[in-house]
């Protein structure tokens, strides 16, 4: 894949992220498959380039961007980040992205948008997985704006330094890294700013399993499962189990947005 | 010669003993793989998961030889023990790979998610109900208890494999095709038990 240029963030973890092979070989990417190791074998033929992403909703600009005039003039940094799935496992993913706010900034937010929403890319000739009704095709997510705005939020198309691979999510996805890895959606179509809270895929399929909001926290647990701990790919056999921090680590930056909410409620 | 006297003479031949040989031989190559990354990026997960299926199939399997006898007059009875027993084998290494490799031996998590996951619940119904079945699985038992009670004790193979399949389906995200088809065939397969038997009045 193709280099990219980038500048180091502080916004970046101390961690030792884990290695491209386990980021690219172990995925959620349902568009190609249940299993974790589809995306990577199914993946290869989707057809990233030529790639255009439609921008509606309460903006100034609307339009059909060419990814390649939206990438114009944003500045690509290295964002390592923790990323927990709502499974319970954990990674740490040196991304390569921009802040989401930059193109919310160009594009312009009309005065009345509460919401940012998205939408993945539907294909299923090069997507087999959406020949069945797994998920009510394509794949969306939602983020309230002051969320969307956060400097930790970032629209991400590549890691390691290069180009974002196919099974991740290429050519540019969306990074939350306090939320639960599905809110994180991949290969983005349509970005809609909304005044209503947006439907959101894991949420429709069980609104009792998957809240609109998904922060990561450990007092909250999935119905079916605890989330108070995660197992860290890559440690072997033995590794055991670590302790999941509130919003995933990332407290200090992202707390403040959700004062005065219940999290129990607003899960 | 009928297809069916074909393998009934064949199982005559065939001893139960190598389904005990390769039933102990592949949790020690699959750990094996687990060391030498042959198991993908999270050997954890693949362990647990398919000493799992692996334990689900040889309990459908066993489920299978009643109805063959019945329905096709195929006799595998002789193997029926081996089978129920590396399952039940399975079901415990499928137990201990979730305890010690997946939740690290996180006591107070695990006891807490099988008493409050309702699919962690079920599989440990599943574990608890083969284990009288595993511990009868031989003659001096059989003889002990006499045939007719024997039978019914190890009626809970059902409650096992039902208690199984649906550990399987509750633990999944979405709703994939593979758990509907393992309960799909358990259901099956104890509907087949159902079909009340010609020629016979009833008690």
């Amino acid at each position: 894949a193709a280099k990219l240029s980038y500048a180091p963030s502080s916004y970046s973890t101390d961690a030792e992220p884990n290695t491209f092979e386990q980021i690219t070989r172990y995925n959620n990417f349902y568009e190609f498959g249940t299993g974790k190791d589809e995306p990577m074998a199914y993946a290869g033929q989707l057809t990233t380039d030529p790639w255009a992403v439609k921008i509606d909703g309460l903006v100034e600009k609307p339009g059909d961007y060419d990814l390649a005039d939206l990438l114009k003039g944003v500045a690509l940094e290295e964002r390592i980040y923790r990323f927990r799935c709502v499974e319970a496992w954990s990674m740490v993913v040196p991304w390569i992205g921009f802040e989401l706010s930059e193109i919310l900034e160009r594009v312009g937010v009309q005065p009345g948008a509460k919401y940012v929403a998205f939408e993945t890319l539907v294909r299923p000739e090069e997507m087999p997985g959406q020949n069945y009704p797994i998920l009510d095709w394509p794949y969306r997510e939602g983020l309230r704006l002051d969320e969307a705005m956060n400097p930790l939020t970032i629209l991400a198309t590549g890691l390691y330094g290069e180009e974002m691979p196919k099974q991740n999510g290429a050519p540019i996805r969306l990074v939350v890294p306090w939320k639960y890895g599905f809110k994180s959606i991949k290969s983005i179509v349509r970005i809609s700013l909304t005044e209503a809270q947006p439907p959101c895929t894991w949420n429709m399929l069980q609104p009792r399993e998957y809240g609109f909001y998904s922060n990561v926290n450990p007092e909250v647990d999935h119905p079916r499962w605890s989330q108070a701990t995660e197992r860290r790919i890559g440690g072997g056999l033995f590794a055991g189990r670590e302790l999941t921090l509130m919003f995933n680590g990332y407290g200090d930056e992202v707390a403040s947005l959700y004062a005065g909410q219940d999290l129990t409620k607003d899960f | 010669m009928s297809v069916a006297d074909r393998i009934n003479r064949a199982a005559r031949r065939l001893p139960a003993w190598p389904i005990y040989l390769i039933g102990a031989a592949l949790p020690v190559w699959l750990f094996w793989q687990g060391t030498t990354g042959g198991l993908g990026i999270d050997p954890v997960k693949a362990i647990e998961q398919r000493l799992g299926l692996w334990a689900l199939k040889l309990i459908v399997a066993g489920l299978c030889i009643t109805p063959l006898r019945r329905f096709a007059g195929v006799n595998l009875i002789r193997y029926r023990r081996a089978i129920g027993l590396v399952a039940f084998f399975y079901v415990v290494l499928h137990f201990l790979t979730w305890l010690v490799l997946d939740m690290g031996l996180l006591w107070s998590q695990a006891l807490g998610d099988i008493a409050k996951r309702p699919y962690v619940t079920v599989g440990m119904v599943g574990l608890l109900a083969l284990m009288p079945l595993a511990l009868t699985s031989n003659d001096w038992s059989v003889r002990r208890l006499g045939a007719l009670r024997w039978r019914l004790l190890h009626r809970l193979t059902y409650l096992a494999a039902i208690a199984g399949a649906v550990h399987f389906l509750w633990l999944v995200k979405a709703w994939p095709v593979e758990p509907f088809l393992y309960l799909g065939a358990v259901l099956g397969l104890l509907a087949l038990r159902a079909i009340p038997r010609r020629g016979r009045t009833a008690a």
